[in-house]
């Protein structure tokens, strides 16, 4: 009896202290990245390019690359993992075929981001012709952020109450009137909040562009589809690791930190505040 | 049947995957007439009604056999046309489902996915149904507010005018009141009685009061099969069938 | 007026199909990208075996492409670099995350549990470079003082590093697979006396047991996949791995360094390939295990 109640505190205490530690690491890493990185905040950080081998001025150029090649990974996936979804919630049959597209799904939201970035070089830098750039890499992740956009979608769309598409069908709508009149507007702020997610997780990825379009050093914002780019996440890899000197850079490298983490947790709170408001409004809407 | 027929089905079957849940239904529906059909819940009664717009297409699995003529079409066919079956033969459900959208836009969502535009001709219609369905005077100064903001039974009255708006000749009921409360369920009824002078109206319901007070034929559906069917009076007074006196003197169901 | 339509004339409308087309198209779009990625990775790896044998680049430890005495291509010790990695890593993961998913699931008060599983959703945000950057100047530095090395970036550098990646996945899935367990099973348990640690160990987890499996598994693939945390924070050196105190360099931190500096259509070149692909190939035995043990809960239920 005892040694039964010894083993539950001691596994009691196991759970317990998981997660403060958990909580307690992730706190820490970010109060250090955000007292460190504040130290170079500032106005001229955000809106100056690197000067003197990046040893001074700001990361404007990364910011505003991060910004354009995240935007338009979210054009190329957007409408297409919205088509994806609506087939798959609205048109699919249940057979071999469908479940093949579900498994592609899964399978694709488990392959290495680097794998992408080979696919990408391989078709598109290469292939297409379409060299390294903008374009390059925002389409290689469009790719990567495919399945997430899918997933959220779906889910969107499945939260839909199956008598809105009855009450639709039964009075002669044909399946995409359905769809688009009384399915899809109800299902935006999900399908929205997919897409913030997207954005952020082709805000904070590297390995893709690294050889399709992501450059070193450029002191201005991209201004063609098949110009390179400054991203923030890959200047924050060269100011650890690639600079001459290391230490002189490292100021530079916690702002740059702080600018990506801020911005990624940024996306992600507005897309839980999208969601939980949409649900607070189906839940009223029964 | 001494009346002119509508909807005049034979040897209707219908299977969900290996489970057949109808067998041989054959029954005749007339025109301008309340026809009740009646039975314990899953004896096929809902099933029966959704072939007749063919909805149980929307039921993965489902295979419907046998033969509905609508004037004298048959809707089974393959070559028939769901959609323009569907604007012919409304639906009301069980549970109102007004669209997430203004009265109005409710109302004249059957006639703008058919094609109007023109914004006098979409209030008229508006107009016209919610007055068949005696909600007129009750929504008329809040068209632009929610639908969802209306009572249960205001909802339900709403669902038919939507499926009004649209000009069906057919208007299928399944089980419309059973979520409402007395008064609004009074309404409904009468309300069902002033609309079979235009239309084909066929009610599912559990409620044999029900049945008694506003049709004019019953059907009494028992395991997937039509047991019995003729004039509301004949059944409810004197069944050819014992199963039938049993079921309406409320001994099983 | 409308009597008069026919209905037993099917209409074409070609908007509807067109509609239906397009988004069937869309639908298999990652059928297609995801047979693309097969097809060009076997195409461009399996250019490389026109120069360099294949058994010598599935059997050999040694990868030295730029090595004056000839060239070497085997994948030997960056597979194993990868492993051990992901396995120090899952030796955190596993542990640390049924932890928490179980405390979520079972013992968290609703408010605690209402703010910590978004929290813990929130660090699968953190982009891997910002990772990979604690490692450097946080973690990697405290390895090499506890262990007295000139340097921290060690397989153990990067192992802490990837539980950080992986954790968010397993605790996230796992506690799923908890709370799918029907409530009547615990009450069952506790009505016979038991206390809520016996009923989490001997009727709980084993209930979840696949579940948990596949969140495992589903995390060591994204352990496996992760290319800069590792490539940042493990010292890449390109050796058979001598232990966890080593620097190692794995597969996807061999693709990251060397892709770029390769003339395309060499032999080196396609060999990199050859290695994402080798990749590829592991995260889809991975997934499709992972996969496995997901039906396999859903059936058992």
């Amino acid at each position: 009896m005892r040694a039964k109640r010894v083993w539950s505190a001691l596994g009691r205490s196991w759970l317990v202290l998981s997660t403060v530690l958990v909580v307690a690491v992730l706190v820490l890493f970010l109060v250090h990245i955000a007292r460190q990185g504040w130290q170079v905040m500032g106005w001229e950080f955000l809106t100056d390019r690197p000067r003197r081998g990046m040893t001074q001025g700001g990361i404007f150029p990364a910011i505003a690359g991060t910004a354009l090649v995240s935007l338009l990974t979210v054009v190329f996936s957007l409408p297409l993992g919205v088509g994806a979804a609506i087939y798959l919630t609205e048109y699919a049959p249940d057979n071999r075929a469908t479940r093949w597209i579900r498994l592609a799904i899964r399978n694709l939201s488990g392959v290495p981001s680097i794998v992408y970035g080979l696919f990408g070089v391989v078709l598109f830098v290469d292939l297409l012709g379409l060299g390294t750039s903008l374009l390059s890499a925002g389409l290689t992740l469009g790719l990567l952020t495919l399945p997430w956009i899918i997933t959220a979608s779906e889910e969107a769309l499945k939260s839909v109450p199956r008598a809105y598409r009855d009450g639709a069908l039964a009075l002669g709508a044909t399946r995409w009137q359905a769809v688009r009149t009384v399915v899809l507007p109800p299902a935006l702020p999900g399908i929205l909040t997919g897409a913030i997610l997207g954005l952020s997780r082709a805000a904070g990825e590297t390995a893709p562009i690294l050889f399709t379009g992501v450059a070193f050093f450029l002191p201005f914002a991209p201004t063609s589809l098949s110009d390179q780019f400054m991203a923030l996440p890959y200047h924050l890899y060269i100011l650890s690791t690639q600079h001459h000197s290391l230490e002189k850079v490292r100021p530079i490298a916690y702002g740059t930190a702080l600018v990506l983490v801020g911005l990624v947790f940024t996306l992600n709170l507005t897309a839980f505040a999208v969601r939980s408001r949409m649900r607070r409004r189906l839940e009223t809407a029964r | 049947m001494d009346e002119p027929v509508r909807i005049d089905c034979q040897n209707v079957e219908v299977w969900y995957g290996s489970k057949q849940a109808l067998h041989g239904i054959s029954i005749r529906i007339p025109s301008n007439r309340v026809t009740a059909l009646i039975g314990p819940s899953g004896c096929g009664k809902s099933t029966f009604l959704r072939c007749l717009n063919r909805m149980n297409d929307l039921v993965p699995g489902a295979r419907t056999r046998g033969s509905i003529l609508l004037d004298g079409e048959d809707i089974l066919s393959p070559a028939t046309d769901v959609v323009d079956l569907r604007r012919r033969v409304g639906m009301v459900f069980q549970r109102w489902n007004p669209f997430p959208k203004s009265v109005f836009d409710n109302v004249a969502y059957g006639p703008r996915i058919h094609g109007i535009r023109d914004k006098a001709r979409l209030a008229e219609i508006v107009e016209d149904a919610l007055r068949k369905a005696s909600l007129w005077d009750e929504v008329k100064d809040r068209l632009r507010s929610s639908a969802l903001e209306l009572s249960g039974g205001q909802q339900q009255r709403l669902c038919i005018a939507r499926a009004l708006a649209v000009e069906p000749e057919v208007l299928l009921m399944d089980e419309p009141a059973s979520a409402l409360d007395p008064i609004s369920t009074a309404r409904l009824e009468d309300l069902i009685g002033e609309l079979k002078e235009r239309y084909t109206i066929v009610i599912v319901t559990h409620n044999m009061q029900q049945a008694a007070r506003v049709s004019d034929y019953t059907g009494f559906f028992y395991m997937g099969r039509l047991v019995e069917y003729d004039r509301t009076q004949t059944i409810f007074t004197s069944p050819a069938q014992e199963q039938t006196e049993a079921y309406i003197t409320g001994r099983f169901g | 007026m409308r009597d008069s339509i026919p209905v037993t004339r099917r209409r074409f409308r070609a908007g509807e199909r067109l509609m239906e087309g397009v988004l069937a198209l869309c639908g298999y779009t990652s059928v297609l990208v995801l047979a693309g990625i097969f097809v060009l990775l076997l195409w461009q790896g399996a250019r490389a075996f026109r120069e360099v044998p294949l058994w010598e680049f599935l059997t050999t430890a040694r990868w030295d492409p730029t090595s004056p005495e000839g060239a070497r291509y085997g994948i030997g010790s960056m597979v194993a670099s990868t492993f051990l990695v992901t396995l120090g890593a899952m030796a955190f993961t596993v542990p640390l995350g049924i932890g928490v998913a179980a405390y979520l699931s079972e013992f968290a008060p609703a408010r605690v549990r209402e703010v910590l599983k978004p929290a813990v959703e929130m660090l699968a945000a953190i982009p891997s470079v910002v990772v990979g950057f604690i490692g450097i100047v946080v973690v990697g530095p405290a390895i090499a003082r506890l262990f007295g090395l000139p340097n921290g970036l060690t397989a153990l550098n990067g192992a802490v590093l990837l539980t950080v990646m992986a954790l968010p996945t397993a605790v996230s899935l796992s506690e799923d697979a908890l709370r799918a367990v029907p409530r009547d099973h615990r009450l069952a348990s506790l009505a016979l006396g038991a206390n809520p640690w016996e009923t989490l160990v001997k009727v709980t987890l084993p209930a979840a047991a696949p579940g948990i499996l596949a969140a495992m598994m589903l995390a060591m693939g994204r352990a496996i996949g992760e290319t800069m945390t590792v490539l940042m924070a493990t010292g890449n050196a390109p050796a058979f791995p001598s232990g966890f105190l080593s620097p190692v360099r794995t597969m996807t931190a061999t693709i990251a360094i060397e892709l770029g500096e390769v003339p395309h259509g060499t032999a080196h070149y396609f060999a990199l390939f050859a290695v994402g692909f080798a990749l590829f190939v592991i995260s889809f035995v991975v997934n499709w295990v992972a996969d496995w043990f997901i039906r396999r809960g859903r059936r058992a239920r």
